[in-house]
């Protein structure tokens, strides 16, 4: 049998609307996870310890397994204990809760990386501790680690595959459809992978423009 | 919880074969992309840098999907764990070439020049000077690209290989204590993991500066 691109074209709106599935649940996993991230690494850093634990044994066992097992877990597992969420939601959660872990580790050491006189400075104009945290440390932090943060978006896109298995119709699902209907996986696959690769490329572009422009405004 | 362990055991043991098998493919991957991106030819080049921007621009589990459902229709008929360790090894491959890479670059120039001025041969130089410093600045790096491997080997759930995620998932179904199989699934993944890391902290010490 061999191979036909010729059948992929018809498929080109189902492709797209997948297309768009994946940058909408990478878009909201990524604000979850960055967000997520800075609550994380400031309960990791400030918190008393009786939170900080339990916070601490979620990281360490979240950044210890794999992304599929806690997508599984997330999805059939919750459905078992009566919440059933819907797939796109589980998705999400799933994705941006691994990727909190994730960048929480980053954004403490980008905390830690801020001078302590700038807390100190902060404190002594009077600023509660929340404050000195939410306008001088946090984002000083967040701006000096935003590079690897961004590493980790792009690997969030890719790994948004991975909610195909529970059934939300992102763009590896849509090929999987038009493969159901077709008999033709290699051309679907290998279409499925252009496309992540392109929407990987502006990914990519838009984040070498957000790092510019902070280190203009540095 | 004591009736499955047994299968959990068994998946696990799949699990650390994908593990070994596919991280060795990607080590031979990783230093052969390499040596491509770094050699002389152009066209070898311009190849190393298209398989790495390729692998890594593309989900792994859609690389793992085109190798074991596109396979057959391009004459190449594996089996799902063949397929697995095959397409695994290709994408930490990718990984690994650019840890490799620059852990080449990263040792110092002026080492060269000096090995290259004492009348050593381009080869000699790799060998000797370039290589073993390389090799003790990618030991780390490697073992980070590893620990990824270990976990990326969950992927191949998707085909039907029985390792501990699919595992893991059939009992979830079947038992309603989705956290007791996410923890045991869990624990043995972190165990691996953790004897991993204890194997390259190990290396590093060994070719860590006397």
């Amino acid at each position: 049998m061999g191979l036909d691109f010729s059948v992929v074209p018809p498929f080109a709106a189902a492709l797209l609307t997948g297309a768009l599935w994946t940058i909408a649940i990478t878009a909201s996993a990524a604000v979850l996870s960055f967000f997520g991230g800075i609550l994380f690494a400031v309960i990791a850093l400030y918190a008393p310890l009786f939170i900080k634990l339990p916070f601490r044994l979620f990281a360490w066992l979240f950044m210890g397994t794999p992304l599929l097992l806690q997508l599984f877990l997330i999805y059939f597992g919750l459905i078992q204990i009566g919440i059933d969420l819907p797939a796109f939601v589980a998705g999400v959660i799933g994705l941006g809760l691994h990727y909190t872990v994730y960048n929480s580790d980053i954004i403490q050491s980008g905390i830690r990386a801020v001078d302590t006189g700038q807390y100190e400075a902060a404190r002594t104009l009077g600023l509660s501790r929340i404050q000195a945290l939410r306008k001088i440390i946090v984002p000083q932090a967040v701006r000096s680690v935003i590079p690897p943060i961004g590493n980790n978006m792009i690997a969030l896109l890719k790994d948004s595959a991975l909610v195909s298995v529970i059934g939300v119709a992102e763009l590896t699902l849509s090929s999987q459809m038009a493969i159901s209907r077709t008999f033709r996986p290699f051309e679907f696959y290998v279409a499925a992978a252009a496309c992540y690769y392109v929407i990987n490329l502006g990914l990519e572009a838009g984040l070498r423009r957000i790092e510019r422009r902070i280190q203009i405004a540095r | 919880m004591i009736r499955v362990f047994p299968f959990f055991l068994k998946a696990a043991w799949v699990t650390i074969q994908l593990s070994v098998l596919s991280c060795l493919l990607g080590l031979a991957c990783g230093a052969l992309g390499a040596a491509a991106r770094l050699s002389r030819s152009s066209a070898l080049r311009l190849a190393g840098a298209t398989y790495v921007s390729v692998i890594r621009g593309t989900p792994a589990l859609i690389q793992v999907f085109i190798l074991y459902f596109g396979g057959p229709q391009v004459g190449i008929q594996l089996e799902a764990f063949e397929a697995g360790v095959l397409a695994l090894g290709f994408n930490i491959g990718a990984y690994m070439t650019e840890t490799m890479r620059g852990a080449i670059i990263a040792v110092d120039r002026g080492q060269t020049e000096a090995a290259r001025t004492l009348g050593l041969s381009r080869f000699e130089t790799f060998r000797s000077v370039t290589l073993p410093q390389a090799l003790r600045l990618m030991v780390r790096p490697l073992g980070v690209n590893i620990n990824a491997l270990i976990k990326g080997t969950a992927l191949v759930a998707a085909i039907s290989v029985v390792e501990l995620t699919y595992t893991a998932q059939r009992y979830i179904g079947s038992t309603y204590k989705p956290f007791e199989m996410f923890f045991l699934a869990g624990a043995i993944y972190m165990a691996i993991i953790y004897v991993t890391g204890l194997g390259v902290n190990w290396l590093d010490r060994r070719v860590a500066l006397k």
